[in-house]
């Protein structure tokens, strides 16, 4: 019988609202998924749990964007502890200083108006 | 599965549209007629023998349609995969399974775009990904730059060395009048230039120009008989790994791993025995990652592998001998300028730039963010 399921990014969004980083555990692959979905890229299942993440994690790959105006920027990959990864930010340190291998910790930017709330990170020692 | 077969097609007519900066009001398909036209006259075929035909590009959604009205032809066969640069790779395979299959028999692949007259921004719709977006990372440069970051990291790759690339593409270049640049590169020179995304300046990234093509695909039997050498297809392999780069299982090993392990494996070659290497460098760091996983290096000594002027005119491998999507043209989709080089090297064409005793070229594409991989490996009588 079909139903109308929410949309992945949907709840995704709806946990980041309330200050969560969500993600799917799929139990047959035994691993987590990420970005949220329908189904497990692993197995093809459509059983998928979502869990809330401690927020802890390590710098994958890190760049700086300088924009023809205005001040650059870091764009960074981080990999999660529960063993997913995501594009975010690391703020609160010059962007150049974000470093691969350095630890870090979730922080919500709740966003406003028609923005969705951004998952960014911090460096630990400094959360 | 059988597969494809080895060297049952052949690639006999190859040609540029016009480049660089295009003529005002000039239209892609204006740009991809240009290119199957001087392609047909390549091999002395005219547009009554077409019975295939493929194209890609980001401006148009139907552009084969667009093609096939504005030829005034009604080919049976059509192909459009649209898998980003690398879709021309794609067709070149599809085209060989085609003829096979006696679906056609003569197979035009076309290519055109005018990014540069229209601007990158009206050249490609921009696609928003909830979770990328929004970090506003510069697309595609940014993704290449990460994966650049993460070969740095692990195996003390400099900008020196990523560097390198782009000044052996510009020596390339100087040798191809076709080329957009004229001047010319240094390491310092590019080291110095406006920072992009680190570690990109923008000297490691291509070009932004207009441009376009065609190359014409029949049967072995049928390449016989025409005006030029033909260039047998003796191997196809692709590979998708991904589509946003966040979702790249590890960012220093792409797909061409596997895409060249399937080709050299239709050609029953290796590496050791390819005289000419074109590869989708689309920003410096691309010819390392490729140099490795194609096996022309080990994984992790690109960097070094491409230092000192090794694939440089005069280095020990020739390595985008048209000057690359860095120095000789790059439209946005620059796959199919892989395969008109390749192909202009095994029938000896090239002028300063030729490579001598050229029997097998290898033409590398990549589409998306490292994400689309195809290889196609060509060569000539001998090799069959």
């Amino acid at each position: 019988m079909p139903s109308n399921q929410d949309a992945p990014l949907k709840t995704y969004l709806d946990h980041l609202g309330r200050g969560e980083l969500a993600y799917q555990f799929s139990p047959e692959a035994g691993r987590a998924v990420f970005y949220p979905r329908v189904l497990c890229p692993f197995t093809g299942s459509d059983r998928l749990e979502w869990r809330v993440s401690k927020g802890l994690g390590t710098v994958y790959a890190t760049t700086v964007v300088h924009p023809a105006d205005g001040r650059p920027f870091n764009v960074a990959l981080i990999d999660c502890d529960e063993g997913f990864r995501l594009m975010s930010r690391v703020e609160d340190i010059a962007p150049e200083q974000v470093q691969i291998g350095q630890r870090v910790r979730f922080r919500v930017h709740q966003g406003g108006g028609e923005e969705p709330p951004q998952p960014v990170f911090v460096p630990v020692e400094s959360a | 599965m059988d597969g494809l077969q080895r060297g049952s097609a052949a690639v006999v007519g190859v040609a540029e549209s016009d480049l660089g900066q295009v003529a005002d009001g000039m239209s892609i398909i204006d740009l991809m007629a240009q290119g199957v036209k001087r392609a047909l006259d390549d091999c002395g075929l005219g547009l009554k023998d077409v019975d295939g035909l493929f194209s890609a590009t980001t401006q148009s959604r139907l552009s084969v349609l667009a093609l096939a009205e504005y030829l005034g032809i009604d080919p049976p066969f059509l192909g459009s995969t649209i898998v980003g640069g690398s879709s021309f790779e794609y067709h070149v395979a599809h085209a060989v399974g085609a003829i096979a299959l006696g679906l056609c028999n003569v197979a035009v692949i076309a290519y055109g775009s005018t990014q540069r007259s229209v601007g990158r921004k009206q050249a490609s719709v921009r696609e928003v990904n909830p979770y990328e977006t929004p970090f506003k990372p510069f697309m595609p440069a940014s993704a290449y730059a990460l994966a650049a970051s993460r070969h740095m990291h692990e195996f003390g790759t400099t900008r020196e060395q990523l560097a390198a690339v782009a000044v052996a593409a510009r020596e390339w270049a100087l040798l191809n009048p076709a080329a957009w640049e004229k001047k010319p590169l240094t390491i310092e020179g590019v080291l110095s230039s406006r920072m992009v995304s680190y570690p990109f300046t923008v000297r490691d990234c291509c070009l932004v120009t207009d441009g376009g093509g065609a190359i014409v695909v029949t049967s072995a039997e049928r390449a016989k008989s025409l005006r030029k050498a033909p260039a047998y297809v003796l191997g196809c392999g692709q590979s998708v790994t991904h589509a946003s780069i966040s979702s790249m299982p590890d960012l220093t090993v792409t797909g061409a791993l596997t895409a060249g392990k399937t080709a050299y494996a239709m050609a029953r070659l290796g590496p050791a025995e390819i005289d000419v290497v074109e590869l989708y460098d689309a920003f410096t760091i691309n010819t390392i990652l490729f140099l490795e996983d194609l096996g022309f290096c080990k994984k992790g000594e690109g960097g070094a592998f491409v230092s000192g002027g090794r694939i440089a005119p005069g280095g020990s491998l020739a390595v985008n001998t048209n000057g690359g999507g860095l120095s000789y043209c790059h439209p946005g989709m620059y796959g199919l300028f892989l395969l008109i080089e390749a192909v202009r090297q095994l029938r000896g064409e090239c002028g300063a730039r030729q490579v001598k005793n050229c029997e097998v070229a290898l033409a590398h594409g990549n589409g998306g963010v490292l994400s689309s991989q195809a290889t196609v490996i060509l060569g000539t009588q001998a090799t069959l």
